[in-house]
């Protein structure tokens, strides 16, 4: 397949990439298994923003921790920068935790409350065998909440004293603290006003250009991702349905149509009437042999139900994973 | 006259004041939308509007709720009782805050019109199977028997919507109703609530912080800021010809198709904290265009070309 070959341009690689989460003991209860990820194979290229969208349930943010393993993978791989990162050693893959970061929705659950901002900030160097003078540390500390816009003055705060968007500006400004060239940002706006949701977006958007960073941005708000993302990677139910290479292109997959079109445009002029979707997302426990879309499409044929569609090059860096596709 | 007109009410919880001099009104047939950020008071209007508010140990201070015609402060727990439900019903984000775990989806939304329009067991249920047909959910009649738990989040967001419509009320509060579902769903569920509003000629007060959801659905909008209304204006002159900064900069702040790379600037600053409100216009420390006339004093809200704004400078 198209996208499981590595490219030069490409910083993470991921190949069929499969991750089971079981249910149930196997005694009371019968043990029940779900892939939350299944068989997603994609790459992330160099210094772009590669978004990942879906709705609840879809697998993105399993997909966020299987990319940076924070989770084992069951089957599949992940290459990072030329590095299989399953075979990595502990201590080889806490050096190579350096290069790659996390940026989490909730920033309070990602600090602890009872570390100032400071040593907060200081923290991934002390995991990382680091140490620090205090004159060391203060500057470290200077210039990481600096860039990301905060006041100095915030440095002995706790991390209740701030607000959501200061605290997610402290969330990334540790995310950057050891250099990484590669940062996963899980849903990082999901919890902010959006006046407070565009000024992050407009700080991510400034450090990836000053720092030459690469993206994988993962959301459930199309609008967002069409914004912010060069690529956007379209999920459904631990699979991937389309790749599609920019913005701009139309979506040829009825999952990803459908997605775009509940999409409510801040324009009263451009009011619309919603394809109305049959069915619900189904449960992930099922077993389906087919795509998992087929309950709910508008198209289903009998190979749908049959045969799982595989993810085909369309274009130039558009991939879908459909039987019928749309004109 | 406006089903409900409320008139510059101000509300304090102990010694917070989180609502000041909030106006509005809403006809029948029409959707009003109430947007805001986090910490603006959408929900506590909401409240106010239902007079659930001693149940916070929150007050009115000032001002009227006027509803068809009787003014709704004041009035007797019981007589309110009778409008909550009846008259006046609520959808509240969390579909579970409204349902009742142990009891089946059939006896709940019959026990509505039983209650307050009288039907008998069977013409509650023929009217309960009915509503839940007309928010398109298959097989009504087994819907009827299953327990809340057996339905996904967005099935129970619908029931709520059929248990709120179900003793034929005048004006229907929805508090961000569909925040809480997945984007196609919300998508669905609008689409649906909008058109039997319609339908039937009710008054919808819709809270959201989703301008587009707003934009979609609403006829008019009233914008609040940190427990003020900033503007009140119809839908197109919302997004067309803003009239205060922040609904300006609150629409600037929601990404567009085709939006140039680096474009999107949000509001600098953040959303005041109600123990520490600004003097002055409450939105000045954030504004771009603010004097020191902003500073000092609060603008009232006036007619402006169009609508009604709070602000000094106010954009023609």
């Amino acid at each position: 397949m198209d996208a499981s070959v590595p490219r030069d341009d490409s910083l993470v690689t991921i190949t069929d990439l499969t991750r089971e989460f079981s249910s149930g003991d196997g005694f009371m209860k019968p043990r029940r298994t779900m892939r939350a990820v299944n068989d997603v194979s994609l790459d992330v290229p160099r210094g772009k923003v590669t978004g990942v969208v879906g709705e609840s349930g879809c697998g993105k943010s399993t997909l966020a921790r299987l990319v940076l393993r924070l989770l084992e993978a069951t089957e599949g791989k992940v290459i990072f920068d030329g590095k299989d990162l399953a075979t990595q050693s502990q201590s080889e893959m806490r050096k190579l935790r350096r290069q790659m970061q996390m940026v989490f929705q909730d920033p309070y659950s990602a600090i602890d409350p009872r570390y100032t901002i400071r040593r907060a900030l200081l923290e991934p160097f002390k995991v990382q065998g680091e140490a620090k003078t205090a004159a060391e540390g203060k500057a470290t500390v200077d210039e990481l909440i600096s860039m990301v816009g905060l006041s100095p003055r915030m440095m002995d705060s706790f991390p209740h004293q701030l607000s959501g968007g200061q605290k997610q500006r402290v969330g990334i400004a540790r995310a950057l603290a050891l250099r990484p060239s590669f940062l996963v940002l899980d849903e990082p706006t999901a919890s902010l006003d959006v006046s407070i949701q565009a000024q992050i977006i407009d700080l991510l958007e400034s450090l990836k250009e000053e720092l030459g960073l690469t993206y994988l941005f993962i959301s459930h708000d199309l609008s967002l991702v069409r914004y912010f993302c060069d690529r956007v990677v379209v999920m459904y139910l631990g699979r991937v349905m389309e790749i599609l290479p920019g913005a701009e292109t139309q979506p040829r997959h009825h999952y990803a149509h459908a997605l775009l079109d509940s999409n409510f445009e801040p324009d009263p002029t451009r009011r619309k009437i919603v394809t109305m979707l049959g069915g619900e997302i189904p449960s992930p426990f099922a077993k389906i042999p087919g795509c998992a879309f087929v309950a709910r499409c508008p198209a289903a044929s009998d190979i749908c139900k049959r045969e799982r569609p595989p993810l085909t090059r369309l274009g130039d860096g558009h991939m879908i994973a459909c039987h019928n596709p749309m004109d | 006259m406006a089903l409900l007109s409320v008139q510059g009410i101000s509300v304090s919880i102990g010694a917070l004041n989180p609502l000041e001099g909030i106006t509005f009104d809403i006809d029948k047939g029409e959707i009003l939308g109430l947007v805001g950020e986090s910490g603006s008071g959408k929900s506590l209007t909401a409240m106010c509007v239902m007079g659930l508010l001693p149940r916070i140990g929150g007050s009115i201070t000032k001002g009227s709720i006027v509803f068809d015609g009787r003014d709704l402060i004041g009035l007797p727990e019981i007589e309110l009782r009778r409008l909550r439900g009846k008259r006046i019903a609520l959808i509240s984000q969390n579909p579970m805050t409204s349902l009742d775990p142990i009891i089946r989806i059939g006896a709940q939304i019959d026990q509505v019109s039983n209650l307050h329009l009288g039907l008998s067991a069977e013409a509650a249920k023929a009217r309960s199977l009915e509503l839940i047909a007309q928010l398109r959910i298959p097989e009504p009649a087994a819907i009827h028997r299953a327990y809340p738990h057996q339905l996904s989040g967005g099935m129970k967001q619908r029931i709520v919507i059929a248990m709120a419509l179900a003793a034929d009320p005048d004006l229907i509060v929805a508090d961000e109703p569909t925040t809480a579902l997945d984007v196609t769903i919300q998508a669905q569920i609008i689409q649906i609530m909008v058109e039997l509003v319609r339908d039937r000629g009710l008054a919808l007060m819709l809270i959201t912080h989703d301008m587009g959801v707003v934009a979609q659905a609403c006829d008019r909008v009233v914008v609040l800021y940190a427990g003020r209304v900033a503007e009140m204006n119809g839908i197109g002159e919302i997004f067309a010809e803003p009239k205060h900064p922040y609904t300006r900069e609150l629409i600037r702040c929601i990404p567009r198709f085709g939006q140039a790379p680096g474009s999107l600037k949000g509001i600098p600053g953040t959303v005041p904290s109600i123990v520490d409100y600004p003097d002055g216009c409450r939105f000045n420390p954030r504004c771009s265009n603010a004097q020191a006339l902003c500073r000092d004093q609060a603008p009232a809200l006036e007619p402006k070309s169009s609508g009604l704004a709070a602000c000094h400078f106010s954009e023609v």
